[in-house]
């Protein structure tokens, strides 16, 4: 057991008692009470535990919590600036409505917001192979692909 | 004689599952109880003030006669108040949903069938997730694509209570009679001066209006619809988007632990011995403990429980278990042994279930006989949010917080199951990450109740991808050995199907979503039709998958309707017409009665829209498919591009539909794109086989889900018709696996029998 710092949207946190080994998603989930960030398949599939490590989409399931020690996390609760600004991606997952049952979204999302990030106009394919990790189960791709470069600026379409 | 085809329930599965409906106190009503509904529903809409002014209007939601008179059967006076809407002082309004939200978008269309009745705007609108209780909402329930025929008159007859309460206010203000006054966004309009009050300045005297009979009510016309059939997005958008807690999951309770429950690989092995003492020192775990379950269907499954502090340590602790497992009476079932028996026992005669005409007759004087072997999968419904469920047991009293589609059947099997009372069961309900039908079976709920019963701590139990891919319920699979006759003009004369029925070795029944009829074919103009049908008992459970029934024989059907199409030579449009026959509504004409003029004109729709009979370009094809299922009709047209080395690339999917009229195009969009992809990526590669009784497949790795790159275009046609509007969780999936295998066989003259197309040695790409 150790006690680890790490950084989580802008706060620096503190987690005592903990397995080194403790998958971030885990760590956050149930030490930090970030529950926003999903648990589908445990095993690097399904994208529905997306986070960014200083800026990079990894997979919070794949990743012992000790490896992003000190540093910066940001997950689906720190995507906004702030409660009144929303990330142009939420916006456009609102307004595009593209959630079905929801579950996915938050790594579908945050896995978005690293292609924009280093791709703020990204074509058809580049969505695809950016997002070919991620599953929707409820089957939204096609809206996933609309919003994204509605919030890219594209008005919803290629 | 035909019309025989058509007398039974073209939808086995469409009512909520009865074993659940059953276990739903007091349901049973007698006829008394059901004359009785409209003085119970008026007498239990009542008004109460609330702080700081305003009006609620509590109204018996009931979905249906029988489910109204269920809830106050008997004891009238004392049953409370149910779901409600509520006005505020300021104008605002609160809705309930009292349905369970898992993707079907219910929260937000049954609240917006209220809102148009009571005429305000929408954005003026708050929903809330009502409570769960049978006695005030009556059936609350998500499944069979229900939420929609059995709510749109009890959510109309809301919305239309309060409006004309609030005219009547308004109109008693004036000193002016009611019918020269209207609604409009929030505002009674005097129609003589224009003068207008606002609902909040209306609420105080609405709720000292009579209550009108609900036979009273004048429903707006679907002309001067302003909310329904509009965009409108989620009402729950924001706190998803935003990673909000909402789901079973993200459930959190003070001193809370998790859990695990390991179940044996082989269905109904038991607990012989555990190695208990040593996953007790393991870190972070509390207890460990043998549960001896009960092994009823779809109730507890023996297993052992591990409870700990983290869910990280609970999984932990699960790998290290080594359970000792008495397979005596467990499941030694294999899906290659099934696949031998069918092929041997379907090739001879079989006891014939139901015959019309002559098939004999048909093959004997047959010009051109096809036969056909089709085969299908066992499925995993894969909500990708694994079964979890938090309870917590105290003071004598359980309270489970569960994301099911099924909230009521829960306290009912929990006081079979342990030694507690139905009324000392409280249900919260969750948003589910995905129902698909899996839902609606509470197993989970009971290994989660049974563990929190023995733990002086609230616990939420997860289960692991690979536990909730071994433990579904699944979609059942199936043979078919068919045969086709045609005259000499190219008609269809005959159809014949060989077919295993497997039944579930507790009760003798159809195992769900496996009763297999003719009427499936939905091809009312065929002379002879025979059903040879072999029981087989069934250990391996299975229960509702989208569709039920229709989600597998659906594309056998109309696969084997395109061959014969085309062994006659003929265009597939004309001949899946022909099967049609003339425009009628047949049987009993309701909602569930086969209508093939609604059937004609969805298909025509899809075909014009889907450029039917338009020349394509080498290894291009195109494809047609028509269902009717959970009350909706529907057609699709596939375009497939398909290279020499089998990758299929779906170009477009045109899907037609006729479900009367469409209530929030966003949401019922998306049901409609989801189903197309959902079709697309069972028939991929998805199987679940198992041996000896255990489920081979274990994640996402080798039971693969259908990914971004590869969803096809895809175009809705509504079709407006004047009938109710019917539900869109599942409809739109059964045509669609027959549209793109009719279109590979266009572009390749390959047929596909064997699902998933990956065994025919097919992928996508
Ligand atoms: S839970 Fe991490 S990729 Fe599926
Ligand atoms: S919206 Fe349900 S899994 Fe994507």
């Amino acid at each position: 057991m150790a006690t680890i710092q790490i950084k989580v949207n802008g706060e620096n946190r503190t987690i005592s008692g903990i397995d080194p080994k403790t998958p971030l998603l885990w760590a956050l989930r149930d030490h930090l009470g970030l529950v926003g960030t999903k648990f589908g398949c445990g095993k690097g599939l399904c994208g529905a535990c997306t986070v960014h490590f200083n800026g990079t989409a990894i997979r919070s399931c794949s990743t012992a919590v000790s490896a992003v020690e000190s540093r910066s996390i940001t997950t689906i609760e720190g995507l906004a600036e702030d409660a009144d600004h929303l990330h142009p991606l939420q916006e456009a997952w609102i307004e595009h409505d593209v959630p079905q049952c929801g579950y996915c979204q938050a790594g579908q999302m945050m896995n978005a917001a690293a292609l924009l990030s280093t791709n703020p106009k990204p074509s058809d394919e580049d969505i695809d192979n950016a997002m070919i990790g991620n599953i929707c189960r409820c089957g939204t791709y096609t809206r996933i692909r609309k919003a994204i470069h509605s919030a890219a600026g594209n008005g919803g379409n290629a | 004689m035909k019309n025989e085809l058509y007398k039974y329930d073209l939808i086995p599965d469409v009512d909520m599952p009865a074993e659940f409906v059953g276990k739903i106190e007091g349901y049973e009503t007698t006829e008394t109880d059901i004359l009785d509904t409209s003085m119970a529903r008026r007498q239990f809409l009542k008004l109460t003030g609330i702080a700081g002014g305003g009006l609620v209007l509590a109204f018996s939601m009931g979905s249906s006669p029988r489910a109204q008179a269920a809830h106050h059967g008997g004891k009238k006076e004392t049953a409370d108040l149910n779901a409600y809407v509520q006005i505020k002082s300021d104008g605002s309004v609160v809705i309930a949903a009292k349905n369970p939200e898992v993707g079907q978008g219910v929260k937000t269309f049954l609240p917006m069938i209220i809102a148009e009745e009571l005429e305000v705007p929408w954005k003026s609108v708050s929903v809330v997730q009502s409570e769960i209780d049978q006695k005030r909402y009556g059936r609350q329930s998500a499944g069979g694509s229900q939420s929609t025929p059995r709510n749109w008159t009890p959510m109309r007859e809301a919305g239309a209570t309060a409006r004309t309460m609030l005219i009547a206010a308004a109109a008693e203000k004036w000193g002016v009679n009611a019918s020269d006054c209207m609604a409009d966004q929030g505002y009674v309009v005097n129609k003589s001066n224009g003068k207008n009050l606002s609902y909040g300045d209306l609420a105080s005297a609405a709720a000292k209006q009579t209550v009108p009979d609900p036979k009273s009510l004048k429903f707006k016309d679907r002309k001067d619809y302003k909310l329904l059939g509009k965009f409108v997005t989620g009402v729950d958008n924001h706190k998803l988007v935003t990673g909000q807690p909402l789901f079973g999951i993200d459930q959190r309770l003070p001193g809370m632990l998790n859990a695990v429950y390991v179940k044996c690989p082989s269905f109904y092995g038991k607990v012989k011995s555990a190695n208990l003492d040593e996953v007790k020192q393991l870190p972070g775990v509390i207890d460990a403990f043998v549960i001896q379950g009960n092994s009823t269907d779809g109730e507890l499954k023996p297993g052992v429980a591990i409870v700990a502090k983290t869910t990280y340590e609970a999984f932990k602790a699960e790998k290290a278990l080594q359970v000792s497992w008495n397979i005596a009476d467990a499941s030694k079932e294999s899906w290659s042994g099934f696949k031998k028996m069918a092929k041997e026992l379907t090739a001879n005669p079989g006891p014939v279930s139901e015959e019309i005409g002559s098939m004999d007759d048909a093959i004997t004087g047959a010009y051109k006989v096809v036969d056909s072997y089709y085969t299908y999968p066992f499925l995993s419904h894969a909500n990708l949010e694994p079964q979890n469920c938090a309870a917590w047991f105290r003071n004598g009293k359980m309270e489970i917080y569960a994301p099911t589609q099924t909230p009521q059947g829960i306290a009912g099997i929990l006081a079979r199951i342990l030694p507690i009372k139905a009324d000392d069961v409280e249900i919260k309900q969750l948003r589910g990450g995905g129902g698909f039908g899996r839902r609606l079976i509470n197993d989970w709920v009971c290994e989660v109740a049974a563990i929190a019963h023995k733990i002086n701590a609230p616990i939420k139990m997860t289960w692991t991808r690979e536990t909730d891919m071994a433990h579904d319920f699944f979609r059942v699979g199936g043979f078919h050995n068919l045969k086709g006759t045609l005259d000499k003009k190219g008609k269809l004369t005959g159809f014949q199907d060989r077919t295993l029925v497997f039944t579930n070795k507790a009760n003798g029944h159809p195992v769900r979503g496996g009763n297999i009829r003719a009427a499936n074919l939905q091809c009312p103009e065929i002379p002879n039709v025979r059903m040879e049908t072999h029981e087989i008992p069934l250990t391996t459970p299975c229960g509702w998958w989208r569709a039920p029934t229709s989600c597998s024989v659906g594309w056998v059907f109309q696969s084997f309707i395109h061959e014969m199409a085309t062994a006659a030579d003929r265009d597939h449009l004309e001949f899946l017409l022909e099967q049609f026959g003339e425009p009628r509504w047949m049987g009993n004409q309701t909602a569930r009665d086969f209508n093939t003029e609604r059937a004609i004109n969805v298909t025509k729709l899809a075909a014009e829209k889907g450029d039917w009979g338009k020349k394509m370009k080498s290894g291009q094809g195109r494809g047609l498919s028509f269902y009717f299922s959970h009350l909706g009709y529907f057609t699709e047209v596939a375009e497939v591009t398909v290279d020499s080395l089998n990758n299929v690339k779906v170009d477009r999917v045109v899907v037609a539909c006729d479900v009367g009229m469409l209530l929030n195009k966003s949401g019922g969009e998306n049901q409609v794109e989801g189903s197309v992809i959902d079709g697309l990526s069972t028939m991929a590669a998805q199987e679940i086989t198992f041996e000896n009784g255990a489920v081979q497949e274990s994640n996402f790795d080798n039971y693969p889900l259908l990914r971004l790159p590869v969803a096809p275009k895809i175009e809705i046609q509504w079709l407006t018709t004047d009938h109710s509007p019917t539900g869109l969780g599942e409809p739109a999936f059964p045509p669609l696996a027959a549209a793109v295998t009719n279109a590979i066989f266009d572009a390749t003259g390959k047929r596909i029998y064997t699902m998933p197309i990956s065994k025919e040695g097919f992928s996508f790409v």
